[in-house]
């Protein structure tokens, strides 16, 4: 075959430099993860075909010299063969392999948060006032048992003697979502392991083991448990407050997932207990997993294993018949269930299975949610919802639909500098995050973006208090699963349903 | 037309309002003309829309039987539900409730009571075996859910609701409470703020010997319904004052909490309170809130809850809705104004207004326990 001498793939973005501001400083040249720069003897030059609009270059210019613009050479327009068809389609006849890329999904479909709106008060209730009044944000995660049973002490005064089950204590109902050490870095994990703790709330290793530096923050981690069962050892089981079970992924339901071997240094091989430079290979089930009894053996092996300390979470994708499955998950003894929508994020995932499977997490929550109180075990597990929240607003709507608490992930990478350019599988990320070079990790200061990641979970832990002292509550587990504070715009009767509200107006 | 039922396409009924109850500890029985004064001072705090008494001890020669006040629309109603009675129920005696005509109640339901208890031989025993009182609570909710024109008010054994649309003292007239005595009584005024009047959507609303009368609107409506539900509750009628109701009902009767305890479910004490306590009590008050927290009452309301044990009255944790209570020897009286209580108990001896979320609990003196009853009080 004769190789092509060009390509059809046009450079997406244009990354023009003002020579009569640029003082050569070659800064650009250094914090471009890309290779898009180089100094071309009298002045910096631009390869536009590798600039991804990342964003590290202008930000870091100190004279403001760089623009980073959309490529204005067009395809010709067609409302069906739309560019995103057309560049697969050479980019594919190229190279005769899958499409991959990172993040979530880049396709506009109806954003169901975007089209709900929330109660308050107005005469018949008073708002209350968060600055004067205490307004609790507090939530616990894990299984509640459905009634209290009691005791009564030599004064003949009740206490306890349910044997609580373990719980997550959260002050604020966020948890930053599973990242794995491979798929981002140290120093990202770092910076929410210390925000985490700062803020009484939880990161998760995700599947990538847990990094000797994190085991002093045992107490603010959920660890992983995936299907490639790195890391996977006693003693790592036993370092976290929870042990999550890993059986899907929002941006990648039903396959597994593949961190090349150029990406297993040294200090990934030891946290990941393999050998160095060798593919870790997540398989797309877990091998002892085939079914619903076979994940009841497995939380119960785990809870054996952390002496039934440790409340057990089992990670799934939000796909079709999602409630069922969960109802079936509850039985099988999971105290926490994580649903990831269709717009999480990933470190790579080929973009036929982003772009195409999977349901929004605000449908699939208010199904799991009604489902399990219909079945009369709502209690028995807590409901954490994922895939791209974007806000405190989408948190609220969340809790308000059925979650307890909700996870973050592509927005904790958006402190550290993400601009969500969907090229996390390449390890070139400038800005240090999914990356494993050293040179690129290094520029993340774990200190600086674990205050920043306190700060806006702390933003949106007041925003959360404003809203339900608008909604005359003052307590969070008022407004958790209360739909009834819940109106849709723009909604079909069937959307509507499925989403357990009713339309605004009503 | 009357309405019976919230038919209105509401998720539920909002109103503010006003409140009032008296007991005496030793069981000395009064009429109702005192808290029909009581309540008649509070006048301006309803609309016209809605007024009604719960009185205890009223029922003396039935007092083992439950006391079913049924409202009807009209007789077909009747006669379905009576079938339903009679195939299920041993109907020891029923009547009219007595009324009178008066100037300002001129449209009403048909009024009847009746007497009885569940047959040993009831069919549902095939299928269940559901105890006494869970299957008066399946047959209320049955009834009310499920036949048009007819609706329960009152089920409870010595106890009776009186209630309807109207200031409270015309419906007092209208029941002739002034003849009729009781040991506790408690009574409402209310004002409607989303709907016209409708005869159950008055208060109190009660369910076996279960009665509340609620001023205030629970913001935490939605989720307190949907928690219910999970246990089967049906919440037909739409308002704050069912849902206090069911979980009352659901906490003492069904998980065997004391009053005391329920209390601290529906008016959670804060956190950062819970945090400052010794071990043992932190430890139960932070698991009530972690199994409970779907049933905290959140929002404004005063309540007072009355049961055949005796009385409660509290505050909203945060204490927005007002109530007053004093006590005048074994009286203790309760309202929404001190002036309620002082049209009745000119100089009492001691008045106050309870804290917020701070329950005032008056329990009768030598109780005597009642059979099938899982709580101890």
């Amino acid at each position: 075959m004769i190789k092509s001498s060009f390509s059809n793939i046009q450079s997406e973005y244009l990354a023009l430099i003002d020579h009569t501001k640029c003082v050569r400083c070659k800064r650009c040249i250094q914090n471009c993860g890309w290779g898009t720069y180089s100094f071309g003897g009298d002045k910096i030059i631009a390869d536009h075909s590798k600039c991804v609009a990342c964003g590290r270059c202008y930000t870091y210019c100190p004279e403001d010299a760089i623009s980073i613009i959309k490529n204005p050479t067009v395809i010709r327009e067609n409302g069906n063969w739309k560019d995103n068809h057309i560049k697969s389609i050479w980019k594919q006849s190229e190279t005769g392999g899958i499409v991959i890329s990172g993040m979530g999904t880049t396709f506009k479909y109806k954003k169901y948060f975007d089209h709900i709106l929330l109660d308050a008060c107005q005469v018949t209730n008073p708002s209350i006032d968060p600055l004067r009044e205490p307004m609790e944000l507090k939530t616990y995660l894990g299984k509640k048992p459905s009634k209290i049973e009691l005791d009564f002490n030599e004064e003949g005064e009740p206490i306890l003697k349910t044997k609580m089950p373990p719980q997550i204590e959260l002050q604020t109902p966020f948890v930053f979502g599973a990242m794995s050490y491979g798929s981002i870095s140290l120093n990202a994990q770092k910076a929410m392991a210390l925000a985490a703790r700062a803020l009484g709330i939880v990161m998760n290793t995700g599947e990538g083991g847990l990094h000797d530096d994190l085991i002093p923050f045992g107490k603010n981690i959920i660890v992983q448990v995936a299907s490639g069962r790195f890391g996977v050892h006693r003693d790592y089981l036993n370092s976290g407050i929870a042990v999550e079970i890993k059986i899907g992924q929002g941006a990648k339901p039903g396959i597994g997932g593949h961190l090349p071997g150029e990406k297993i240094g040294l200090d990934i091989s030891r946290t990941r207990m393999i050998p160095l430079g060798t593919d870790a290979i997540s398989p797309a089930p877990h091998h002892d997993i085939y079914s619903i009894e076979d994940l009841r053996q497995l939380i119960f092996a785990i809870k054996e294993a952390t002496n039934y300390e440790k409340p057990v979470s089992v990670k799934i994708a939000a796909v079709h018949n999602v409630a069922a499955i969960v109802s079936g998950i509850v039985r099988a003894g999971a105290d926490i269930i994580y649903i990831d929508g269709y717009t999480g994020g990933t470190g790579a995932a080929p973009n036929i299975i982003k772009d195409h499977v999977g349901i929004p997490i605000e449908l699939a929550l208010a199904q799991v949610d009604e489902r399990l109180r219909e079945e009369g075990i709502r209690n028995e597990a807590s409901l954490i919802a994922a895939g791209s929240i974007r806000s405190s607003a989408d948190a609220v709507k969340a809790i308000a639909l059925g979650a307890d608490a909700v996870a973050i992930g592509t927005a904790a990478l958006i402190v550290m500098g993400c601009h969500v350019c969907g090229k996390c599988n390449t390890g070139n990320c400038s800005w240090g995050i999914t990356t494993q070079r050293p040179e690129l990790v290094r520029r993340l200061d774990p200190e600086v973006y674990g205050e920043r990641l306190y700060n806006l979970i702390s933003a949106w832990s007041h925003e959360i208090q404003e809203v339900l002292g608008a909604m005359g509550v003052n307590s969070i587990e008022s407004l958790r699963g209360s739909r009834e504070r819940l109106r849709g715009v723009e909604l079909t009767d069937a959307e509507l349903k499925v989403l357990g509200i009713k339309h605004a107006g009503l | 037309m009357l309405k019976l039922k919230n038919k209105f396409s509401i998720e539920r009924d909002i109103s503010g309002c006003g409140l009032c109850g008296i007991i005496n500890a030793k069981r000395v029985k009064i009429t109702g003309s005192n808290i029909k004064k009581a309540i008649s001072v509070e006048h301006d705090r309803g609309n016209g829309l809605g007024g009604g008494f719960a009185v205890y001890g009223n029922y003396r020669d039935y007092a083992e039987l439950y006391a079913f006040h049924i409202m009807y629309d009209n007789l077909s109603a009747k006669s379905s539900v009576e079938e339903y009675l009679k195939n299920n129920f041993v109907i020891e005696k029923e009547e009219t409730i007595p009324t009178s005509k008066t100037s300002k109640i001129i449209e009403h339901p048909y009024l009847h009571r009746y007497f009885m208890k569940p047959k040993s031989d009831r069919q549902d025993k095939l299928f269940h075996d559901l105890g006494d009182d869970d299957f008066v609570v399946q047959s209320v909710m049955l009834i009310n859910e499920n036949y048009d024109g007819a609706y329960v008010f009152s089920s409870g054994k010595n106890m009776g609701a009186f209630k309807g649309v109207g200031y409270p003292e015309d419906i007092a007239d209208f029941y002739k409470l002034d003849e009729v005595e009781g040991y506790m009584w408690t009574a409402h005024n209310r004002f409607p703020t989303n709907t016209p009047g409708w005869w159950g959507g008055a208060h109190p609303f009660t369910l076996l010997d279960w009665s509340i009368v609620h001023n205030g609107e629970i913001s935490s409506y939605g989720i307190n319904k949907r928690y219910l539900e999970m246990y089967k509750y049906n919440l037909s009628l739409k308002t704050d004052t069912e849902v206090i109701t069911y979980i009352f009902d659901l906490l003492i009767r069904k998980h065997g909490l004391s009053i005391e305890l329920a209390t601290l479910v529906l008016a959670a004490p804060f956190y950062q309170n819970i945090d400052k306590m010794d071990n043992e009590k932190k430890e139960l008050l932070t698991a009530l809130r972690q199994i409970y927290g779907s049933a905290l009452l959140n929002g404004p309301f005063a309540i007072v809850f009355g049961y055949s044990g005796g009385m409660v009255a509290m505050n909203d944790r945060i204490k927005l809705r007002p109530l007053v209570a004093a006590t005048m020897g074994d009286f203790t009286y309760v309202a929404s104004e001190e002036a309620a209580i002082r049209a009745i108990c000119p100089s009492p001896d001691l008045v106050w207004s309870p804290k917020a979320g701070e329950p005032v609990i008056v329990k009768f003196e030598e109780l005597v326990p009642q059979k099938g009853r899982v709580i101890g009080l």
